[in-house]
């Protein structure tokens, strides 16, 4: 690694580095939390630990193995209702938490699915996932979850219409631009 | 289950792709790791913020507050918390199934699940590095806001 890697590595983590700085202030400084705060940091690095390889590996196969004009076609801007659909069972048949879809759409928009299309599929992960839906069942009640269910996907949509609403076109293409440079 | 799932799909992508084609399949696992790479930063902070929301927001005490308190500070508060935790659902469902069994409001129980899923105010960090501040923001403060029209919903719904 020659200075000038090194010296951008630094910057990058130059937020890590605070973190963590402030996480050790936490648990000197406030022994109260100190214990929690212990067990969660191991809990949560095991959950990202197990999720992410799968995840990470999903998306370099999406990447190298479909053509950007089959996404377009049946994602991008023209798709319609076909795409929205396509982009909620995408969302929906996913697992893992929220911030497992975040790469994911980056790639997504990459390969030119529309910019609505991503918002309905990063609310589909979020919260109409199938695994968790039945769990949701048997654990609240069907009345409990299918009803959540029925107001979320209204809502996902409202969501995703309102944000591509106002938000300028001018901040999309930026976005897009950023996910070109994913390599 | 979730990750099953998951290693279940990479797995079958994996073989189906080796059998295809080699090279192609080096250069997504390559793929793999520079992306990850590359938001590892944010996810380290992130990792951060958890663990210390969860330490001092830890299950009991998120029970304790979503078990007494109701009305709309009750609804409120339920979002709030839910917005700044991350809990996976296969603890917070049965968490929240006891609280209902407990007689704790569905409103207010709803409120804390939608918000819980929707809105993520500690892996801003991560939603930011790839959609702006702008989108990031926007779309946690709008799905904050849906949490609670969602929750009022499932709330009357249950009481039907």
């Amino acid at each position: 690694m020659d200075g000038v890697t090194m010296k951008k590595d630094l910057k990058r983590y130059s937020g890590v580095i605070v973190a963590i700085i402030a996480f050790i202030a936490f648990i000197v400084f406030l022994p109260v939390w100190r214990t929690k705060a212990i067990v969660s940091i191991v809990f949560q690095t095991k959950t990202m630990l197990l999720v992410i390889p799968p995840i990470f590996i999903l998306l370099g196969l999406l990447d190298v193995w479909v053509p950007r004009e089959k996404m377009i076609r049946y994602m991008g801007a023209g798709s319609g209702v076909k795409g929205g659909v396509l982009a909620f069972l995408l969302g929906s048949f996913a697992a893992g938490p929220l911030y497992g879809a975040f790469p994911f759409a980056a790639v997504l928009m990459k390969k030119g699915a529309s910019f609505t299309n991503i918002l309905i599929f990063i609310g589909a992960w979020s919260t109409t996932k199938i695994p968790m839906l039945l769990f949701e069942i048997s654990a609240l009640g069907p009345r409990f979850a299918l009803s959540r269910l029925a107001i979320d996907i209204v809502g996902i949509i409202v969501i995703a219409f309102a944000i591509k609403a106002v938000l300028p076109k001018k901040e999309v293409a930026r976005l897009y631009a950023q996910a070109e440079t994913i390599d | 289950m979730d990750a099953y799932l998951l290693y279940g799909l990479a797995v079958v992508g994996l073989v189906l792709s080796l059998v295809k084609d080699k090279t192609k399949t080096t250069t997504a696992l390559k793929k793999a790791w520079k992306a990850f790479e590359g938001i590892l930063p944010q996810f380290l902070t992130v990792l951060v913020l958890v663990a210390v929301a969860l330490a001092i927001l830890d299950t009991a005490t998120i029970s304790r507050f979503l078990g007494t308190k109701a009305g709309i500070w009750g609804i409120l508060g339920a979002s709030i918390i839910g917005a700044i935790t991350l809990i996976p659902g296969f603890v917070a469902f049965p968490a929240a199934a006891a609280l209902l069994a407990q007689g704790a409001g569905a409103t207010q129980i709803a409120a804390f699940v939608s918000s819980l899923m929707m809105v993520g105010v500690v892996t801003l960090p991560m939603e930011i590095k790839y959609f702006g501040q702008r989108v990031a923001i926007l779309r946690n403060v709008l799905a904050f806001m849906f949490s609670i029209v969602a929750a009022l919903f499932v709330g009357w719904m249950v009481s039907l």
